[in-house]
């Protein structure tokens, strides 16, 4: 027995940390320098540009990989400035209009990140020296600098047979000779590397060793956003032939796994299952902090930093988090920097007064925690499939007209603002159209109103009544819900995705909306799987959906509408398959436009189309929350680019102090426990010695 | 024996087939080849072009179970993604990293976590029991039975949710979730095992407890009373032996599963081990990866029940397996 007072002595500097506090889940390593904490659920599927599209993934790739361009940091609207290029390219119009060029020119001095890939011994190791390795960066490291042939790799690669680029479709459709180069390589390719800088590409042309040029089919004034995105991030030909050496897969070791950029930061542990560390990148060059940012950043203190050179932060630890629990707790606790704020946490960290405002709750402000909201660049929708006989408007003439009738008197019944406050607790902004606030064609005030849906009334939109709805649905054939010609009620069938129980409720809350004007909703709630088909077949009513923005142009909205984008006919992103030939005739001169007044002019007309045509109920424009320790600075919310670390400051000792007064360990309880324990024994031992001292049993 | 290990051995690989057979058939009338290559690629202006050719890379472009074009079984998506599987090859999933390399990986966490949970669970329940057993018919036998009921009653999410909420966020004593390797993995594993093996006190107690009651009415126990042997020495020595084929039925079959962890547990704790491996996959559609994992589940299932009829022959000699 006396063991286990000395496993206990030595288990206990373990268990109690050798510094700061016992419930600290950091390591002594972990919290060396200026270090970032923060959190992700989904693990990353992709870390290679040429294949990462997602959020999980970009809050990583960004960091690490430099596009030619980024969005500045505090301007808004978003504004696209150089990153590792010298100026924003200019479309240049050739062959009378036919193609687009764009001529881009690198700045010169921009060193990749050390890595293993840049010593030329370290593409010979043999699977034996690989199964030894636990991570690449334990082979001698090198670097070189960027060169425009990396950026021409990686847009080849957007072609590559074997790798997955989810947009590679898209610009087979732009990128000259894209597409036949895709067929090129399928033809050379036998596994392995497959050297592309063998096979030359007729749309991306090398001009000297820091300048190459790019042509594009037609007109695209999009592509330039394209290229702040990773897909155009420069991938060096040695870490593809690196990563090609047998025996690396196995030990997943992979471009996909371990990038390698010229970003502030580079990847130095990565364990997708429990953590992802960054650290600064050494061979980074500096940028400076932004000088210039909205009205209102000066005062906010995100100019303080302006001219000095970033990053600040030396290392960014991500620890995996797949539930909500532990994850705000330890936000609360100071084990993380800042934190989005889910439905079951609002209450007890939002407050929001009569009039509107928002703010912190005493505990929050306590704390010195600060609040941050943005409205997203994304919309979330009822749709309502064209294609349907009853809501659709395919059909022209009269029964278009009824049909169009109904989805307006729907689209009054259906309380948007109520669905924000009830479901959302008020994160959100009733959707007056397709434009999400922040894009350009966006109007706010009276004039940004859909008059179809809403009334101008004391400064504010007011929905229209519920009678105007109802003569909208007497009008469309169906006086009370029935209709007219057979007596028969009115049902609608709405197709959605379950996620849950709580999904109930809301399920609920949309068959009242539709029982004010006495129809009745079937829910039709499946899978995602199911429900992308349905979608894709067309063999729906009406379905719940969203779009979130790749780039701020209304085109990237306005698009979601256009006829040939057809979701049913042609696997487009149009998913309610709505046709109108007037507005398509003007989203083909609308896209290609630079904005302007006339621009302008254009999408106020697609809009008040969309808007009597009603093929959406306009929805939402999520607001987001998050909230952040006083110690962290410089943070502002950024819904087109996630390369934000770099801007960011932590005041280390401020941190260290709180986190130390807020998680001091609470001992009593322990001693509780085994006082408790030993007292709950002592009957028992009476017991026992009573029992063993009897001379014997007594009778049964 | 060693022609009985064989046997069992051999009686194993229609039991895998069958599993994998019906394994294949559950995940592929949820998802399709189409299904597995959108949620890879994303929803995003992802191309029918771009499908076939993720399906055609990931041998996903065949028919399921039966080729009909060239009449064969081993042209299917079936065979070849099961065949490997025998020779313990699980390739790499769908997001391309290798699932042995994993499995290597996650599988000390998951054991870090299931083995003291295991072993200190399974000498407190027999404790428990052998104290409730001892003062049979007491008041501490009806609360310890009470006790037992009511710790059964309980949601293991509520030890779990309960216990972060006391030990971490009140008391500050430990880590509310996450991992590190080497020493620092105990304080991160102290609070989820010390749940574990609360949470299960209550089952386990009550029914070790019924195995020594029923031990204890046997004849040979009121010989060894008789002896004038001390209570204690009758049951530690006597009924704790005796009741011991019972115990190995259920402990030795799990002591191969304990190395596919714990689903919830080690996603409230953070803990990067194999059953949130299996989770993840599940959620991803990974077909590669929940093939493997319940294959690996079924091998190891199999082995622990072969386990349990080899520890018999070591506690009970009178038994022989031929």
């Amino acid at each position: 027995m006396r063991i286990l007072p000395r496993i206990f002595l030595i288990a206990l500097p373990f268990l109690v940390g050798c510094e700061g506090a016992w419930n600290d889940p950091y390591s002594e390593t972990a919290r060396r320098g200026m270090t970032l904490y923060s959190s992700f659920t989904e693990r990353p599927k992709h870390l290679d540009p040429v294949q990462s599209y997602t959020e999980d993934e970009a809050r990583f790739t960004q960091q690490i990989y430099e596009p030619l361009l980024q969005y500045h940091y505090l301007k808004r609207p978003y504004e696209l400035v150089p990153l590792t290029v010298l100026d924003v390219p200019k479309a240049r119009e050739v062959e009378g209009g036919k193609f687009t060029v764009y001529d881009i020119r690198i700045r010169p001095g921009i060193m990749y990140q050390p890595h293993a890939a840049f010593v030329s011994e370290n593409h010979s190791l043999g699977r034996e020296r690989i199964g030894k390795l636990k991570a690449p960066q334990e082979l001698p490291l090198g670097t070189r600098e960027l060169v425009a042939d990396d950026y021409i790799y990686q847009i080849k690669r957007l072609a590559h047979p074997r790798l997955h680029s989810p947009i590679g479709g898209h610009m087979n459709d732009y990128i000259v000779g894209l597409a036949e180069y895709a067929k090129k390589l399928k033809a050379a390719d036998q596994g392995g590397w497959l050297d592309l800088r063998q096979i030359p590409l007729e749309g991306v042309e090398r001009v000297d060793s820091h300048s190459f040029r790019i042509k594009v089919r037609g007109s695209y004034p999009q592509f330039v956003y394209w290229l702040a995105m990773p897909f155009f991030a420069p991938v060096p030909w040695e870490a593809e032939k690196f990563f090609a050496q047998p025996g690396m897969a196995e030990k997943n070791f992979s471009l996909d796994w371990w990038p390698v950029g010229t970003g502030a930061y580079m990847l130095t542990e990565n364990n997708p299952n429990s953590r992802m560390v960054l650290e600064r990148n050494p061979n980074y060059r500096g940028e400076p902090y932004p000088s210039e940012g909205e009205a209102e950043d000066r005062e906010r203190g995100l100019l303080a930093d302006a001219g000095k050179t970033i990053p600040f932060i030396d290392r960014v630890v991500f620890s995996r988090e797949k539930e909500a629990i532990p994850y705000w707790n330890k936000f609360l606790q100071g084990y993380y920097d800042s934190s989005g704020i889910g439905s079951d946490q609002f209450d007890q960290a939002v407050r929001m007064s009569i009039e509107g405002d928002v703010g912190v709750t005493p505990e929050m402000e306590e704390r010195g925690i600060r609040l941050s909201t943005s409205v997203a660049t994304s919309i979330g929708y009822v749709a309502f499939n064209w294609d349907d006989p009853v809501v659709g408007g395919y059909q022209g003439g009269e029964s278009a007209e009824r049909a169009r009738k109904l989805r307006q008197a729907l689209s009054i019944a259906f309380d948007v603002e109520e669905q924000i406050n009830i479901f959302g607790n008020g994160r959100g902004i009733a959707a007056q159209g397709p434009v999400a606030p922040g894009i350009f064609g966006y109007r706010e005030g009276r004039e940004g109103i859909n008059p179809v849906v809403y009334d101008w009334v004391d400064g504010k939109p007011q929905r229209k009544s519920i009678e105007a709805a109802r003569k909208l649905l007497a009008e469309a054939g169906y006086p009370n819900g029935r209709d007219a010609r057979t007596g028969q009620p009115l049902v609608l069938y709405l197709d959605t995705v379950t996620r849950g129980p709580g999904d109930k409720a809301a399920f609920d809350w949309y068959r009242r909306q539709f029982e004010k004007l006495s129809i009745q909703l079937e829910i039709r709630s499946t899978d995602w799987n199911r429900f992308q088909e349905k979608i894709r077949k067309g063999a729906t009513q009406l379905f719940r959906l969203g779009w979130n923005a790749d780039y701020p142009d209304p085109e990237n909205f306005l698009f979601l509408l256009y006829g040939p984008q057809s979701r049913a006919k042609s696997q487009g992103e149009n998913a309610s398959n709505y046709l109108n030939p007037e507005y398509d005739a003007l989203f083909e001169r609308m896209k290609n436009m630079p904005n302007s007044a006339e621009r302008q002019k254009i999408i106020d007309r697609m809009v008040e189309i969309v808007r009597r045509d009603a093929p959406w109920i306009w929805g939402t424009h999520p607001k987001e929350y998050s909230l952040r320790h006083a110690w962290l600075s410089n943070d502002k919310p950024n819904n087109m680019a996630r390369n934000n670390i770099k801007y960011l400051k932590v005041d280390t000792e401020k941190r260290a102090e709180l986190r130390a007064q807020w998680n001091k360990p609470v001992l009593w309880p322990i001693a509780l426990v085994v006082l408790a324990l030993a007292i709950s024994a002592f009957p028992a031992i009476l017991s026992y010695r009573k029992r063993e001292r009897m001379a014997a049993r007594p009778a049964a | 024996m060693l022609a009985y290990i064989v046997r069992r051995v051999l009686y194993a690989i229609p039991i895998l087939v069958g599993v994998n057979l019906i394994t294949f058939l559950l995940f592929f009338v949820v998802n399709t080849p189409d299904d597995m290559a959108r949620m890879q690629l994303g929803t995003k202006r992802v191309t029918p072009d771009a499908i076939e050719k993720w399906k055609a890379d990931h041998g996903y472009d065949k028919p399921l179970l039966w080729n009909a074009k060239e009449k064969t079984l081993t042209k299917t998506i079936f065979f070849e993604k099961s065949v490997k599987l025998f020779a313990f090859d699980f390739g790499a999933a769908e997001d391309g990293r290798d699932i042995a390399n994993e499995i290597a990986t996650r599988m000390w966490p998951s054991l870090a976590l299931a083995i003291p949970v295991f072993l200190v669970g399974l000498a407190l329940n027999i404790t428990f029991a052998m104290f409730m057993a001892f003062f049979r018919a007491t008041y501490l036998d009806f609360w310890g039975v009470v006790l037992c009921v009511a710790m059964m009653s309980i949601s293991t999410l509520f030890y779990i949710i309960g216990g972060q909420y006391i030990a971490s966020k009140v008391w500050h004593l430990v880590p509310i979730s996450g991992y590190d390797g080497g020493f620092d993995a105990l304080k991160f594993l102290a609070l989820p095992a010390l749940i574990a093996v609360i949470a299960g006190i209550g089952s386990g107690g009550r029914w070790y407890r019924t195995l020594f009651l029923e031990e204890m009415s046997r004849d040979y126990v009121r010989t060894a009373r008789a002896k004038g042997l001390a209570e204690s020495v009758v049951l530690f020595r006597h009924v704790l032996k005796n009741a011991m084929i019972p115990i190995l039925t259920g402990a030795v079959v799990v002591i191969p599963l304990l190395f596919m962890g714990s689903l919830l547990s080690e996603s409230f704790f953070g803990i990067p081990g194999l059953g949130s491996y299996t989770i993840d996959a599940i959620q991803a559609q990974d077909f590669a990866v929940v093939r493997s994992m319940v294959f690996i589940g079924s091998v190891l299932y199999i082995a622990g029940l072969l386990l349990t009829d080899l520890s018999y022959t070591l506690v009970d000699p009178r038994i022989k397996l031929e």
